[in-house]
Formats: C-alpha cells, structure tokens, sequence
C-alpha cells in the first residue's frame, strides 16, 4: 500500500459557516436556486428507486425538473428499502420523554461511533420531523393510539422512543408512499421511467473551461440485452448498499455495487468502505446451498431478550440437539447483554450486540448445531403482556421465523417447577446487513466528481462507523425528499444556459464501447466455474477476514485471496447462453466482478484504520473487557479511496479531518 | 430428499414454449423452493446449459418480485406466504413439481418463469396516490386517524403487488389488486378527498389493460400471500357506483 498519505482540503467537503444548529438553515437561505422556467429545460437522471432514489425523482419532478428514473427490477415498487421491517426514527417527542432534534443527532453521531460529520448529522435529524409528516399526508398506514395519534416505539442506541412504525413492515409502507409520489409524476410526464434497466457507466464530458462533468448514462436494457444512452445535466445515483460483497448477507439478490464502483472508477472517491454493519438478530445460517439471510427485526430486542447457558455443559447438549432452549430453566441463562450494558441492556447498538454474540460463541456457548447461534427469547414479555399482545406486535414476524424454521416463537414448551412459562426461544446471530461506507460526498450530497450525486446507502454521509436501527430509512428520504432537491439547485444555477445534451458525442461512443468491451471479456472467458460458485467463494474470504473481527495479518491474507479469486474469475469463469435477449448469468458475473473490487477496497480501509470503531473491529486494538478501542489521535478522520486507473493496483488514500463543534468526543459508553 | 421438477421454459416472448422435466434434483427439507432452483441451475449451468429464468430479490416475501404457479397455485401450497417463503419440507420426496409462470393475457412471458407486470405500474400510475408535493404537508398529528381505519387501511396496504390475485382468477381480473390501493387510500382523510376520482381512474386503465372482471369467486383472496381481504372489492365497487352516479 502506498505510504504517501493525502489530506483533504477541509474546504472541500463545502460545510456551511455557523453554529452547527444553524447550518442548514443558513446553507438554505444563501444557496442558489433555479426559476420554474428553467427548471423545465434541465434534465436529471436518477438511478435507483429506493427510498432515496424514489424520493428523489418524483420531489425533483416535483419541482419542474425533467426526471429520468432508472430500475433494475421490474417495478420501482421492488426496491429492498421494502423490506425494512422495524421504523424510522423523527425527533418529534410526541412521547413526551424528553427528546429533541439535538438528542437525535447527538445519538446518532454518538452510535456511528464519532466517525460521522457533524454538519449532516445535525440536518439529517432537523429533517426527520418533515418526513414523518411527508409520508402521513401521502397516507402511509403508520401505528396509531385509540386516540387516533401516532405510535412509537424504542430502537437500539437510544433512550427514548422516537421510533414511527407500520407493523413490521415499515420500509414497504414508507417505499410505496415514494412510489406513489413518483407514479404521480410518472402520469404527469416529468418523470421517464425506465424499468429492467441497469447503470453499467456514467459519462463525463468536459465543459467549455475544461472541468469533467457527469452527463449521462450507459444503461443496459436486461430484457433486450442491449446497451442504451441517456443524457441529463447532472445524475444522481441511489444504488443502495454493498453487502452482497458478503455473497450471504440480509440484501436482497439484485443489490450490487456496479453503478457506485462505476463512479469510483470514474474519479468519485469511495468512502469508509471498511465500515459494514453486521446485524445482530438474523436467522443463523443452515447450510451451503443458502442464498441469503434472513433478519429478523431490531424491534423484537424490545420485548425480546438476548441469552446463552450460564454453564457450558447446557450449550454442549444444545449443540448435540440433546436438550431444548426451553429446557434451560431461568436461574441458569446468561442475559450477557443485560449483564454487561445495564444501562441499554438488550437494545445496545447493533455492533455491540452483534460482537457480544460473538464472544459468546467464540467461548464455545452457541446453542445450535454450528455453535453459531444465540437464543432470543419472548417468555417474560409473553407473562408480562399476554400471547396476543406480544403476537399484535410481532406476530408477522414469528411466522416468518416459523416458516423459515419450522419453530413458533409464540408457542408455550412448558411450565417450569419455578412455576414460569417457558416459551421456544428464537435463534439468531449476526449477519452482513447495511453498510455505512459509500460513495464520498460533500454537505451537498455532491461526489467528488462535479455533476454527479449520491444519495441513500449509497453514500457514505451520515452515519458513522455504525448506524442506529430505524435510521436508514431516515436518511434515505431526507436525502431524497429534503436535502438533494435543494442542493442540486446550488450546482444545476449556472448549467441553465447548457442545452439538452445528445448522445452522439464522442464520449458516449467510447464510453458504450467500453462497456462492450466488459461484456465481450466476460462472455469470451469460457471457464468451467458458475458465478455463484465464485461468489461463494468470494463471501468465505470476505467474511472470515474481513468481518466481524479483522487483524493485520488476516486482512493482508485476505487481499492475496482476492487477487488469486479475480485470476480465478478471470479465467475460469463459465456464462453460458449468448449476450442477445436476457442472460440472467451475464448480468451476475458483470456484478461480480464489481464485488471483488469492491472486497479489496474494504480489506484495504480495514487495514489502515488502526483502530476500532463501530462496525470495524480490528482485534488489535480493544480494552481488557474487549471493548472496541478508538484512536482519536490517529484515526480522526474519513477515509476517501481514489482510483489508481486499474483494478490492478492499490487505490490512494486521502483523509478529510473530521472537525466536532458541538459534541465532546468520548469512549461510547451504554453501561451506565 | 430428491424432487422431480416440471418446469415451463420458453426462450422469449414469441417462441413457443413447453415443460421440461428435469429428474432427481437433490435438495434438503430446510432448503427454500428457490435455493433449489438455484440447485437445478447450478446443475444445469455445469452442463453448459441456460439456467431456468425466474423473477426473485428479497427472498423474505416482501418485494412481491418472485412469482411460480406451483403445482397448480400460485406461490405453491403454503397459504399466506410468498414462493420465496416456501421450503421443501412442504413436499414429499420423489414428488414430481409442476413450475409455470403466471398464466394472464395482462403478463406476458419475457423468458421462461418470468413475466411482464408492468400493467401493475400502469394502473398505479392512473391514480394510486395522494395529489399534494412533498414540502406543502402540516404535522402528522394535527390529524387524529381512527385506529381502526389505520389498521384497516394497513392491511390493505399490505399488498405486496405479485399478481398471484391475476394468476388465481379465471377471468385474469386484477381486482383485489387494484381495490386493495384504492381500499387504503379511501379508508385515510388524506386520500378520501379524491376517492372517487381515483377509483373511476384505476378501473378505466384495469379494464384498458385487459384484465377481466370479477365474478366474486373469492380465488384471489384464498391465494393471496398477504391475506389481503375480498372486502376491499366490495369497498371499491361501492365507490365506483357512488362516482358513477357523480359524473
């Protein structure tokens, strides 16, 4: 790796002067806005149709732009912002208990371990409260009180509950509420939608002062097989996460990195790419014909709580199918996270959680056959509240558990001599879930190519080292609704007078062909090995090195591993079928290929960060208790990958300071 | 446990397709019925063959993209539950089962299993949604909602937009699809403004689009994996009446 370490000028990242309550509010009162008459005469594609992406497109068309929208599945209604399950977080305090757009942003930096910036922080949670009234007025079902107002409940981080929620079902609630915006604007004829459609490259194209600019996009029709160009004043890209690297993780089989690794390989920086949320509560894994993992809500860990046998000699007998979890009578379970984080207990942040699960299992206390799981357990809610009101709560959740399983949380396994009900516990254990690494952007959501946005999961902007249940959604519609439709107005002020652009210019030509090329490369392989079989192989790497705990030495491994697994794909990769009409494999393997870089990149972060901070665990550095031990001194910072020109070599590091006004950095602490 | 799986390929659109059975294919009880698709292709991909097209993404039975008549219902015989929800354990070993795609003159076949329900889109873009531009909305409380409506209004809103309602129907109505929108909308103050343009809407682009009528059998509710309820119809065909008898 080189050694020559840039540092970003702080200008740059384009935050706004003043007292960090203030920022947003002045940024909005000072920036540049375009009139109607010209919003009509500028054209915008926006990749993605996710809550960011959807959001986006119809608030933008809203506004008078002219929106293109782009999909990889068959409707933007498909987008894996639909399976969120658990809420969305607003500071509105409709509980009364204390919260505030302030507590809000201080948790939510506190959460990402201070690796976020301040700055968009503070306006992600000065945003929340509008969302929540965007999504009512569009007639998203939220849970409501017999009085007819708004339900909350708590999430994971936080000490108040400012959780909004639709059942278990929030992110689909929330997602049709933006594809009902966008199907308005769709009828209007502002927004051009184009489905079964996926980026494969951004165009950049210099303008009359010699500043690259993005304009456009080299998409593929996946019906027809054939490459199709697009041209706009700026792109906006909402692609979503990179978890799939993972090959198993909690996302859903299209997600992918390619439209962001396309941007990177164009000049926009990749930021924190080493910071991957790992969540605690998903279905262990069964076996190696599974296709993906299965999460089971943050929410449950309100009423559920998390344990292991005290003694060693239970999970021993578990691990044998000999006993139970029923059968491990009160006195002898382990709540190790009420017993190690009184002060949160079973709602700690997810990488607390998720490494305590670990530990536990690392000690030889897994309860199922892989020794790779932890029970969550519904027993004292059931006393406490009655079946049904548990079952009102989670109940779709339970039977999702019960039909992937076999197993009903809700069903009673005996009455102990202790006289206590003991109710099937559920298992669960860690799994790759959302990654708070992105696409670099400034305060203006602005990549560090001009022109081009990013937006959603897909950026890096706002969460951390790690983000707090309830609050991806969150961000995906600020960015959408509230933040990009003003700043993007900020950059398109002075491209009024630039024309329509045509698709002829020479460096659509070159920039299609380029994407010929990779297809032609990819087909002419001729290998003996399935894109799956490659991918599986690429997920065993990622996740043993690059996972839930990372040392030097591993992470190094890791990297060789990855060079050999890219020759492997390179010249033993099998697609079978031809490149005319749909070929369901070509479109995998391109994906994959993408993946690959993408797991260099995070082993490469995982490597120069030395030190341990959210999501990113690096064994070296931790307290006796095994706490994860931040360098603040050192490591202060975000780091921004660079494209070196190939994949073939290391990418450079550039380090944007991080600068904190209002909050104190300390050592997390939910212990007390 | 071993399957036989029966499976509808068809190349594109205008080729004539035709089932193909494919034998002994290994798979688990604990295994999903689209891993073992997965199976099938991994095998078929190994001897150089095109893997069985299929539309899938979330696998947790909510995105609504996985589709398959399996041995004569849509999304198979687990009730209340998606094909991406549906393991082996539901069939006996050696059983030989039967895969097509949604059978509808609204859904043409793009290749094999998979389907165009692009019509779903259409309808929803007539009138599925609440005129108002994000920005102009007052405080979400200012606005007490019944609970019972907004429970009500949530399980409608529950629909997940699969089509198995279409593929369940003999007459390929989409009606329980398209009332189930309009259900939601209409049950909330915020939609109940323009309910009955929006229902004179949807129903002109449902009918436009060649989806049949209903005839109250009740097959789209029974095969719905969301449970979404025929009340939603009678709901629709009562605002349909009232804003006929508007016009």
């Amino acid at each position: 790796m080189k050694e020559d370490i840039k540092v970003m000028n702080p200008a740059d990242s384009k935050i706004p002067e003043g007292p960090v309550a203030e920022k947003w509010t002045n940024y909005k009162a000072h920036q540049k806005l375009v009139n109607p008459a010209n919003k009509r005469r500028l054209d915008i594609i926006v990749v993605g149709t996710g809550l960011a992406g959807a959001s986006a497109a119809s608030t933008l068309a809203e506004m008078g732009f002219n929106v293109l929208n782009f999909c990889i599945s068959d409707s933007p209604r498909r987008a894996h912002s639909i399976a969120a399950q658990g809420g969305i977080n607003a500071a509105k305090n409709y509980q009364n208990d204390g919260d505030s757009v302030y507590r809000l942003f201080y948790d939510t930096v506190k959460g990402g371990d201070y690796r976020a910036r301040e700055a968009n922080v503070y306006r992600l949670a000065e945003v929340s409260n509008n969302i929540i009234d965007q999504c009512v007025a569009q007639g998203v079902p939220f849970a409501r009180e017999y009085g007819g107002l708004l339900a909350n409940r708590s999430f994971g981080g936080a000490q108040v509950s400012r959780t909004f929620y639709a059942k278990g079902q929030t992110g689909q609630q929330l997602l049709l509420g933006a594809y009902s915006s966008l199907n308005r604007q769709i009828q209007l004829g502002k927004v051009k939608s184009y489905n079964r459609y996926e980026m494969h490259d951004v165009v950049l194209v210099k303008d009359e002062n010699g500043v690259e600019r993005a304009r456009g996009i080299i998409a593929k029709n996946l019906v027809t097989g054939k490459f199709e160009r697009f041209a706009a004043h700026a792109v906006v890209i909402a692609t979503g996460g990179y978890g799939n690297a993972y090959f198993l993780s909690t996302n859903a089989m299209a997600c992918n990195v390619s439209a962001a690794m396309a941007c990177y390989r164009k000049g926009a920086y990749f930021a924190n790419p080493a910071f991957v949320q790992i969540h605690p509560t998903c279905i262990p894994v069964h076996g190696d014909k599974q296709s993906k993992l299965t999460l089971m809500s943050e929410s449950l860990r309100n009423d559920g709580r998390i344990w292991v046998p005290k003694k060693l000699e239970d999970a021993v007998k578990l691990q044998k199918g000999q006993i139970k979890g029923s059968d491990i009578p009160e006195a002898d379970r382990d709540y190790y996270l009420e017993r190690r984080y009184p002060a949160f207990g079973n709602l700690v942040p997810r990488d607390v959680a998720s490494r305590a699960a670990k530990e536990r299992c690392d000690k030889g206390f897994g309860v199922n056959n892989t020794g790779l799981a932890v029970f969550l357990d519904f027993s004292e809610a059931i006393n406490r509240l009655g079946l049904d009101v548990v079952r009102q709560r989670y109940g779709n959740l339970f039977d999702m558990y019960e039909e992937i399983t076999d197993v009903n949380p809700g069903e009673l396994a005996r009455t102990g001599s202790d006289g206590i009900n003991y109710y099937n516990p559920m298992m669960i254990f860690p799994a790759i879930h959302y990654t708070m690494g992105g696409i670099w952007v400034d305060y203006e959501l602005q990549t560090s190519v001009k022109g081009l946005f990013a937006i959603g999961e897909c950026n890096f902007s706002d969460h951390g080292a790690n983000r707090l249940g309830a609050s991806a959604l969150m961000q995906g519609l600020a960015d959408g609704y509230f933040v990009l439709p003003y700043t993007i107005q900020n950059y398109l002020s002075d491209q009024i007078t630039v024309p329509h652009f045509s698709t002829d210019l020479p460096e659509f030509d070159a920039a299609e062909a380029k994407c010929q090329q990779a297809m032609d490369r990819l087909m002419g392989i001729k290998g003996k090995r399935s894109v799956d079989s490659i991918h599986k192989e690429l997920g065993h790497i990622m996740w043993e090195y690059v996972g839930m705990a990372r040392n030097k030495e591993g992470l190094e491994k890791a990297l060789v591993e990855l060079k050999r697994l890219r020759e492997e794909f390179d010249k033993n990769l099998f697609i079978p079928g031809t490149q005319e009409g749909m070929n369901v494999e070509l479109d995998k393997a391109f994906r994959l290929n993408d993946f690959i870089t993408m797991g260099e990149l995070v082993a490469y972060d995982a490597l120069s960060r030395n030190e341990s901070c959210g999501g990113h665990f690096r064994e070296e550095y931790q307290t006796e208790e095994g706490e994860a031990k931040r360098d603040d001194e050192n490591c202060f910072y975000v780091s921004c990958w660079d494209y070196a020109g190939t994949d073939d070599a290391a990418p450079t590091l550039i380090k944007e300071p991080l600068h904190y006004e209002a909050i104190k950095v300390q050592t997390r602490n939910y212990k007390s | 446990m071993k399957v036989n799986l029966k499976v509808w390929r068809q190349a594109n659109p205008q080729a004539k397709g035709g089932f193909v059975t494919y034998t002994d294919v290994e798979t688990t009880p604990d295994t999903s019925f689209l891993e073992t698709l997965d199976i099938l292709n991994e095998s078929l991909i190994e001897r150089g063959e095109e893997p069985v097209v299929f539309d899938h993404d979330c696998r947790e039975g909510i995105c609504g993209m996985c589709s398959l008549y399996i041995n004569g219902h849509p999304h198979g015989p687990a009730t209340g539950a998606t094909t991406c929800q549906l393991y082996m354990r539901r069939f006996a070993n050696g059983e030989t089962i039967t895969v097509e795609p949604w059978r509808s003159a609204a859904f043409p076949v793009i290749k094999d299993l998979m389907v165009d329900r692009n019509a779903f889109d259409k309808i929803q873009q007539a009138g599925g949604y609440v005129s108002f531009n994000c920005g102009g909305a007052q405080d979400a409380n200012a606005l007490p909602i019944s609970k019972v409506n907004a429970d009500e209004a949530m399980d409608s809103a529950s629909c997940i937009g699969c089509g198995a309602c279409v593929a369940a129907c003999k007459n390929g109505s989409a009606m329980l699809f398209v009332s189930a929108k309009v259900s939601q909308l209409a049950l909330l103050p915020q939609g109940e403004v323009e309910k009955y343009r929006r229902v004179r809407a949807m129903v002109a682009k449902m009918d436009e689009l060649g989806f049949g009528n209903c005839t109250n059998t009740g097959a789209c509710a029974a095969e719905c994996p969301k449970n979404i309820k025929l009340d939603n119809i009678g709901r629709m065909n009562r605002h349909f009446i009232a804003a006929k008898c508007k016009m």
